[in-house]
C-alpha cells in the first residue's frame, strides 16, 4: 500500500498540511502565552482543514474553518482577554515528581501500540459501500446533507436539544451573582421616578 | 494515486499523542482545553480518512457531530473556567485542591 505510485500534487498537499498541523499543535502545547496558543491552534485546525480538502470532505473542511477556527478559537481568545489571564502558567514546574517523564512514555507507548496494531493489521481493512460511493465536490454537500437529514435524522434533532442546553448551561455558569443588587438598582429607579 | 491513508492515520495519531501530552503536563485548564481540541481533530482526521478509504458517508456524518458536541464543550467548559476564576482569580487546576484529604 505505501509503494504506489503516488501524484506529485497529492503528495505537496499532504506534506503542506502535515507540517501546518504538527508545528501547530507543537505551539500550542509549548507557547507559555495562552494568546500565543490560542493561535497555533488556528494553525492546526487550517491543516486539518486542508487534509479534510485534500480526501474531499470539501464540506467539513468548510466547517472546520467556520466553526473552529471562526467561532471556538474567537470565544477561547474572548475568555483568554475577558480574565486577562497573561503568562500565570508555568511550563517549567512539574508540581508532582516526574510527572513529565510518566507522561512521554504514556505518550510514546500509545501512539507506537497505535501504529504497531495499524500497521499489523493491513492499516484499513473491512468492505467498502456497495450503496453509497463517495461522491466529491459540490456531490459531495449534496450527499452529506442527505445522510444527516435522513440516515441521521434523530442524532441531529439531539444534538439541537444539546446546543441549547449547553448555552443555557454556558450563561448560567458565566454569569454574575447580583440578584440582590438588581433589587437595589430597581429600588433606586423607582425612587427616581417617583421624584 | 491520492496519498496512502496509512499516512494520514499516522499524522492524526501524531495529533493526539501532542494532545494528550499537552493534556497531562500543562496546568492552564485553557490550554487543556485547546489539547482536548487537538485530541477531537485527532479522532476527526481519521474519520474522513477512514470515510474516502472505504467510500462511506458515514465517517463523514461522525465528524459533523463530533465538531457539534465540542462546540457544546467548549461552550460549557469556558463558562465553568470564568465561574472558576471568579472565586479565585486563578485558571490553574493546582489550586483546585478543596478535595485533597
Amino acid at each position: 500500500m505505501i509503494a504506489t505510485a503516488i501524484y506529485a500534487p497529492d503528495f505537496v498537499v499532504f506534506c503542506a498540511s502535515t507540517i501546518l498541523i504538527i508545528v501547530g499543535a507543537v505551539g500550542v502545547i509549548s507557547f507559555k502565552n495562552p494568546v500565543h496558543a490560542a493561535l497555533s491552534l488556528i494553525m492546526t485546525l487550517f491543516g486539518v482543514a486542508v487534509a479534510f480538502v485534500a480526501q474531499s470532505a470539501d464540506f467539513l473542511a468548510a466547517v472546520q474553518i467556520i466553526v473552529y477556527a471562526g467561532a471556538i478559537v474567537v470565544l477561547f481568545l474572548f475568555v483568554i482577554m475577558f480574565l486577562g489571564v497573561g503568562y500565570g502558567s508555568k511550563v517549567d514546574v512539574e508540581p508532582l515528581v516526574g510527572q513529565r517523564g510518566f507522561a512521554i512514555a504514556g505518550v510514546v507507548i500509545t501512539i507506537g501500540g497505535l501504529i504497531a496494531l495499524m500497521a499489523s493489521s493491513h492499516w484499513v481493512t473491512g468492505p467498502t459501500s456497495v450503496t453509497g460511493k463517495l461522491a466529491h465536490g459540490q456531490a459531495n454537500v449534496k450527499q452529506l446533507g442527505t445522510a444527516v437529514f435522513t440516515t441521521y435524522l434523530y442524532a441531529f434533532e439531539a444534538t439541537s436539544l444539546l446546543l441549547v442546553i449547553a448555552v443555557v448551561g454556558a450563561v448560567l455558569l458565566a454569569r454574575r451573582e447580583r440578584a440582590t443588587t438588581r433589587e437595589t438598582t430597581d429600588e433606586a429607579s423607582n425612587e427616581e421616578l417617583d421624584v | 494515486m491520492n496519498v496512502p491513508a496509512a499516512w494520514y492515520l499516522v499524522v492524526a495519531t501524531l495529533l493526539f499523542g501532542i494532545g494528550a501530552f499537552g493534556l497531562l503536563t500543562r496546568r492552564s485548564a485553557l490550554i487543556m482545553f485547546m489539547c482536548l481540541e487537538l485530541m477531537l481533530n485527532a479522532v476527526n482526521l481519521t474519520f474522513v480518512t477512514f470515510s474516502r478509504t472505504m467510500s462511506d458517508i458515514a465517517g463523514q456524518a461522525s465528524v459533523f457531530f463530533v465538531m457539534v458536541v465540542a462546540a457544546a464543550e467548549v461552550t460549557v467548559g469556558l463558562g465553568i473556567v470564568v465561574a472558576v476564576f471568579r472565586r479565585r482569580s486563578s485558571t490553574s487546576v493546582d489550586d483546585l485542591t478543596e478535595l485533597k484529604g
